[in-house]
């Protein structure tokens, strides 16, 4: 199946307009949806096995039901941080159709009894973020969103907040307190968001991609939805893809396509005929594959049982002549710099490593210095706050243990 | 600035704090106008915001020194940031970078001594299908070789 269903009218010139998406089809699922029920939205997105598109692929029907049904604010954070190293996906989303967002985050909100919502857009997206905010108005000037929409007596605002560069932030705790006007340190969990979020109250938070994925799924049913992908994954995902590469691009494609499909049907290969060494196929946080295990289906799944994450759908592809000590640095260096300090394990390792692989890509590495990152990075794992130290320590690990003759060979 | 600007900028962010149900919470939104309007987050900046949305002035100092975009030096009429990371490494975001050291003549993290340029490494900025690129100011610039850099250059007055 090639048929793209999220991204079908990214082409049309000024889509991002409220007039073009409305020829389009636009709004059509949020007047659907504010008809229905709030249980029954909740019911059908989980019966679409709609699993979150920021990382860890969360279902997220079942997310909404563990906000608990009192009578206080709710808030939704739709998470537009996008900051995780090779994903561009949220940019492709928001820049052409900003609508489709406002319009998921519609749907979202009034099936959770939501009535303030916030798109927490990273800080270099300024020229999205006034996008965001232009279709916000217009939106609002059609009442689409404001108070008593579609006369269904549903009231929701829509706020953009920027970030200010912190990668930490895209967490989802940490976006809650950086909303709140704190610094971006993760919190503690339990409690989970849905019950002790935003100002205490209950929270939802989803990125950009899974709620821009909700007005497809009212409009056309949660069996279309998973037979598109797969039973306990449904729909479609924008893979993107980046590196070494011939055609860099987003690909919107059917979850569990095969990753070696997606880099060589879809993005024409490895860039000038080179040959693959490996690639990261979840955003830079997922450990490397190597060729011969670039076969597996691009589902949550299967990319876990592979040893690796789905994550943000990010592919980077390095070719053959890419050094492993190259890689090893830009990741080692990305951690230690987005380590937000909280906890010893995370600040310490990441720092530790960096000033390792730094001195082997001076040329002066010494024997033993690939073991001692490879010590490092493990215990780093499974002893932090927040699901970061991971991220830093799985694909450093996996490059050692997968790499290690090369790096070895750059050590005297 | 004078007097009056400080009014309008105060009006600004209560406007912007009114749009939370705490008005702390517009510590950041607060930060990046006063950044926008002075070219930088300057001491009395910072006191003007906590003063404004009625936190101590630490919170405020907190924030700034904690997120990468805020800067309590003066940046540059243009800052242009080059993404180091590793889809851009890839496609020789480096080349570029070594360019814009010679030809502007200061490091990462300096600004020219004439005041117009801020030059800065980034990680990655989203736009890894476009790499190698840079940030000039808000507007991004994809697809980039030396020169594509050159004439950015050559364009900024
Ligand atoms: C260090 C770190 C960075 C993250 N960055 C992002 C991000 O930029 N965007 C995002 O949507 N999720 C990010 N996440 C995942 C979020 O914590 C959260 O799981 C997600 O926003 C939930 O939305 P989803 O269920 O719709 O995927 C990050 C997680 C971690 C640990
Ligand atoms: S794991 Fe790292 S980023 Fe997460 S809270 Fe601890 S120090 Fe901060
Ligand atoms: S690596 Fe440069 S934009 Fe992503």
């Amino acid at each position: 199946m090639d048929e793209k269903v999220l991204s079908r009218d990214f082409e049309v010139s000024h889509l991002y307009q409220i007039d073009t998406y409305l020829q389009r089809g636009g709004y059509e699922a949020a007047r659907q949806a504010l008809r229905m029920k709030p249980e029954e939205i909740v019911e059908e997105v989980k019966k679409a096995s709609l699993r979150g598109r920021g990382g860890a692929g969360f279902p997220a029907g079942m997310k909404w039901s563990f906000v608990p049904k009192v009578d206080k604010p709710k808030y939704l954070c739709v998470n537009a941080d996008e900051g995780e190293p090779g994903t561009f996906k949220d940019r492709f989303i928001m820049s052409h159709n900003p609508h489709l967002l406002l319009e998921g985050i519609t749907i979202t909100s009034y099936a959770v009894g939501i009535n303030l919502a916030f798109i927490y857009i990273r800080g270099e997206y300024e020229r999205i973020a006034q996008r965001l905010e232009a279709a916000i108005s217009e939106a609002r000037e059609k009442g689409f969103l404001g108070k008593n929409i579609f006369g269904s007596g549903f009231n929701l605002e829509v706020v953009v907040h920027r970030g200010a560069g912190a990668y930490i932030c895209g967490e989802e705790t940490a976006l809650l307190e950086s909303l709140e006007g704190k610094r971006g340190h993760p919190r503690l969990k339990p409690p989970f968001p849905a019950a002790v979020g935003l100002f205490q109250m209950p929270t939802v938070i989803n990125n950009v991609e899974t709620i821009s994925t909700v007005p497809l799924i009212i409009k056309n049913g949660a069996s279309w939805f998973t037979s598109l992908g797969l039973p306990k994954d449904g729909g479609t995902r924008l893979f993107g893809v980046s590196g070494m590469v011939e055609r860099p691009g987003i690909y919107e494609l059917p979850v569990g396509t095969p990753l070696r499909k997606i880099i060589f049907e879809y993005a024409g290969g490895v860039k000038n005929g080179r040959k693959l060494k490996g690639v990261i196929p979840g955003g830079m946080s997922a450990p490397i594959l190597l060729p011969e295990e670039i076969d597996v289906p691009m589902d949550c799944e299967s990319v876990a049982k592979a040893g690796s994450m789905l994550g943000s759908g990010a592919i980077i592809v390095l070719d053959d002549q890419t050094p492993i000590l190259e890689v090893l640095r830009l990741v080692a260096k990305f951690y230690s710099h987005e380590s937000c300090g909280q906890c010893t394990p995370c600040r310490i390792g990441t720092s530790w490593i960096n000033k390792i692989v730094r001195r082997m890509a001076r040329g002066e590495g010494r024997k033993g210095d690939v073991d001692e990152i490879e010590r490092l990075a493990s215990q780093i794992k499974g002893r932090t706050l927040c699901p970061l130290g991971d991220a830093a320590a799985m694909p450093i690990l996996a490059i050692v243990q997968k790499f290690r003759e090369e790096l070895e060979a750059a050590l005297r | 600035m004078s007097m009056p600007s400080w009014e309008t900028l105060r009006q600004e962010v209560e406007s912007l704090a009114a749009r939370y149900p705490k008005k702390e919470a517009a510590i950041l939104p607060a930060l990046h106008l006063v950044q926008r309007k002075l070219g930088y987050i300057s001491p009395e900046g910072e006191k003007f915001v906590a003063q404004v949305l009625g936190v101590r002035p630490v919170r405020v100092r907190e924030v700034v020194t904690f997120y990468t975009m805020f800067s309590q030096k003066p940046l540059g009429k243009y800052h242009l940031q080059v993404c180091s990371n590793l889809s851009c490494t890839l496609n020789g975001s480096q080349t570029l970078l070594d360019y814009l050291r010679e030809k502007l003549g200061i490091e990462p993290g300096e600004t020219t001594p004439d005041g117009r340029i801020t030059l800065s490494t980034v990680e990655c900025l989203g736009a890894c299908d476009q790499a190698p690129c840079l940030m000039v100011n808000d507007d991004l610039y994809g697809r980039l070789d030396k020169p594509k850099l050159e004439a950015l250059l050559a364009s900024l007055e």
